[in-house]
């Protein structure tokens, strides 16, 4: 484990920011802290940083306890939400700052800066200050200005928030790369969690100060650990009655989740669906909305709502229409854990949709 | 409409800037000329009026020079730390922009003088050092008293820019292992200095011109008056020879808060292109 956390508390007077946090993170991994807002993951990121101190618990950086060592001694590169650039310096000033106050020659911050800066594909814009760039640069050069120092950890906190919707998927992109290029262990926090899911190998999903899960993007999607993480991830909706539909029997559980990939509404006389006819029950359209590229379809099923996406390509349902339904799979729940439950009647039955 | 109601506006702000700023002081020019220009030099060049502008450069200069220093420490601490006690603090500061200079003046008397606390103090001190260090009715009081008046003007300038510019840049230069002083000189320092500069004027500006508060510490003409109180001196006097020079030394005064006044628009104007670019 390059990073560890362990057994880490921390109260801001009566409020709990962290309890009991434990985790590990292997070099080289990119790790997203996933969770709303007041879930504690900024917490986490600024004790890692050296900002807050933890009232109780280790924080270890490359098998090295770093409770007591100040921000600036341990080996980090820390990029901000709204990156902090210095405004009175150029690019090139930002990025050397690191380096010059650690006192390195001259010619070693230049050959160091030239590097970052076609690193990054900041090249001719050194002499630039940071009010000249676009939002997509000013990300680049606080990225660059972390690793300048060739910090061991780098930690960025919501480092999308400052950009526009439409270049921010552009930059997801960049920067997991990017950071798997230079091969850096990092964490950075987000609320989003398609941001999340699309840049992580390692997604710590938190809530209410606590880590419910520590998986990848595929994990976390398929198998979520607890409720929470059941109900957080993806477009997850709490049912009633689950066990009325075919299928699914009563367990000891208290509720259960469904997301609208989890629903299969068909039309009789569709020739893809007849194998599984018999496992199908009928559902009444009661509402269908445009969401751009599919349909949105709530259908009532033995009085229980179940919302499913439709594709444009398919043809075209109205209000009031029944429909044949197939519920593949829910997630059910305890206090503390979350199950998955698949249909039964499904096992073995191969369904083609397309 | 609109441009009716503005003309008006701008009639009524000019005939009144006219007469109670510019008339007076272009009367002030003219009556400290009416014995002609000789006599103008002359009654500059008397020995307390030379003591007097000495006086009160040494006053402006103290009162700037412990103002910035204490000015961009008080800014820093109640924009940066948060604790107990700070909006008192903050209008603890503000005390001087309220209260009249002469109470000010007689409470530094009252605390300094012979009766005062420290006046015993200082009567202690200065017979153990066998020195003759006077506060009251001495250029240290002058100072006082104008460093008093002039407390918040530093600080009340850099406090609203250093909240603007919040603390973010100064964290990300602590993290890469920036020691405070050169955080203030790279990351802060650019932020502020036209606001700082800004502020040294108008305290520079409001230390030539104190009147109340030097008054009740400063008795003796020739030693320890101001140009204010020269002035007030000579005007008194009631002869209409001095009376003309009173006019005299008050277009010295005219002709420094001209120069602060353009120094001022420089500063403003460069403040706002700075903010403009950054």
């Amino acid at each position: 484990m390059y990073i560890e956390m362990r057994n880490i508390e921390k109260s801001y007077g009566d409020f709990k920011a962290s309890k009991e946090v434990n985790f590990g993170l292997e070099k080289g991994t990119l790790a997203a802290l996933l969770g709303p807002s007041g879930s504690g993951k900024t917490t986490i990121l600024r004790m890692i940083a050296g900002f807050e101190t933890p009232d109780t618990g280790d924080i270890i950086i490359d098998e090295k306890r770093v409770n007591d060592l100040p921000a600036a001694d341990r080996g980090i590169g820390f990029v901000f939400q709204n990156y902090a650039l210095f405004r009175y310096m150029t690019v090139y000033e930002n990025i050397a700052f690191g380096l010059e106050v650690k006192k390195i020659h001259k010619k070693l911050i230049k050959e160091r800066v030239m590097e970052l800066l076609s690193l990054t594909g900041l090249e001719g814009l050194d002499k630039r200050y940071p009010n000249q760039l676009s939002g997509g640069q000013r990300q680049r050069v606080a990225f660059a200005r972390a690793l300048a120092p060739s910090p061991g950890l780098l930690l960025l906190d919501e480092p999308f928030a400052a950009i526009d919707a439409k270049v921010r998927q552009e930059l997801r992109s960049w920067l997991k790369e990017m950071i798997h290029k230079v091969g850096i262990t990092s964490i950075f926090v987000t609320h989003d969690q398609d941001e999340a899911v699309e840049v992580a190998d390692e997604i710590i999903v938190t809530n209410q100060g606590r880590i419910e899960q520590i998986a990848n993007p595929f994990e976390i999607y398929k198998n979520p650990a607890t409720p929470f993480v059941a109900e957080f991830i993806g477009q997850s909706a709490r049912m009633e009655g689950y066990h009325k539909l075919k299928g699914f029997e009563k367990g000891d559980f208290t509720g259960a989740i469904i997301r609208p990939e989890f629903v299969e509404a068909f039309k009789s006389d569709n020739l893809k669906f007849q194998d599984v006819m018999r496992c199908s029950e009928e559902g009444i359209i009661e509402d269908i909305s445009f969401r751009g590229n599919y349909l949105e379809v709530r259908l009532n099923v033995n009085g229980i709502s179940l919302t499913t996406r439709r594709s444009l390509e398919r043809r075209p349902v109205s209000v009031g229409e029944k429909m044949h339904v197939i519920v593949y799979r829910i997630y059910a729940y305890d206090d503390k854990k979350a199950y998955l439950l698949e249909n039964s009647l499904l096992n073995g039955a191969n369904i083609v949709t397309f | 409409m609109k441009i009716k109601s503005k003309w008006i506006l701008i009639g009524i702000s000019g005939v009144f800037l006219f007469f109670m700023l510019v008339l007076p002081l272009i009367s002030v020019i003219t009556n400290s000329l009416k014995e002609g220009i000789g006599f103008y030099f002359q009654s500059l060049a008397t020995p307390t009026v030379k003591s007097a502008f000495g006086v009160t450069v040494l006053a402006a200069v103290i009162a700037v020079a412990v103002n910035t220093i204490f000015g961009i420490a008080a800014a820093w601490l109640i924009t940066r730390f948060s604790f107990k006690g700070k909006q008192i603090l903050s209008a603890v500061i503000d005390i001087p922009f309220s209260i009249s200079p002469v109470i000010a003046g007689l409470a530094f008397l009252m605390t300094f003088g012979r009766m005062g606390w420290a006046g015993g103090l200082l009567a202690r001190l200065n017979e153990a050092l066998g020195t003759n260090i006077q506060i009251v009715f001495a250029v240290p009081g002058v100072a006082l008293a104008t460093v008093f008046v002039t407390f918040p003007f530093v600080s009340r300038e850099i406090i609203p820019v250093l909240l603007s510019v919040g603390k973010e840049e100064e964290e990300a230069a602590a993290l890469m292992g920036a020691d405070g002083f050169t955080i203030f000189r790279k990351i802060t320092f650019p932020h502020i200095r036209w606001a700082l500069l800004y502020g040294v004027i108008l305290c520079t500006a409001r230390a030539l011109g104190e009147f109340g508060a030097v008054h009740a510490l400063s008795k003796t003409r020739g030693e320890t008056f101001t140009l204010p109180l020269e002035i007030d001196a000579l005007y008194l006097s009631n002869s209409s020879e001095s009376i003309t020079s009173a006019f005299a030394v008050s277009s010295i005064l005219v002709l420094m808060a001209v120069a602060v006044l353009i120094i001022r628009n420089i500063a403003e104007h460069q403040a706002k292109k700075n903010e403009e670019n950054h």
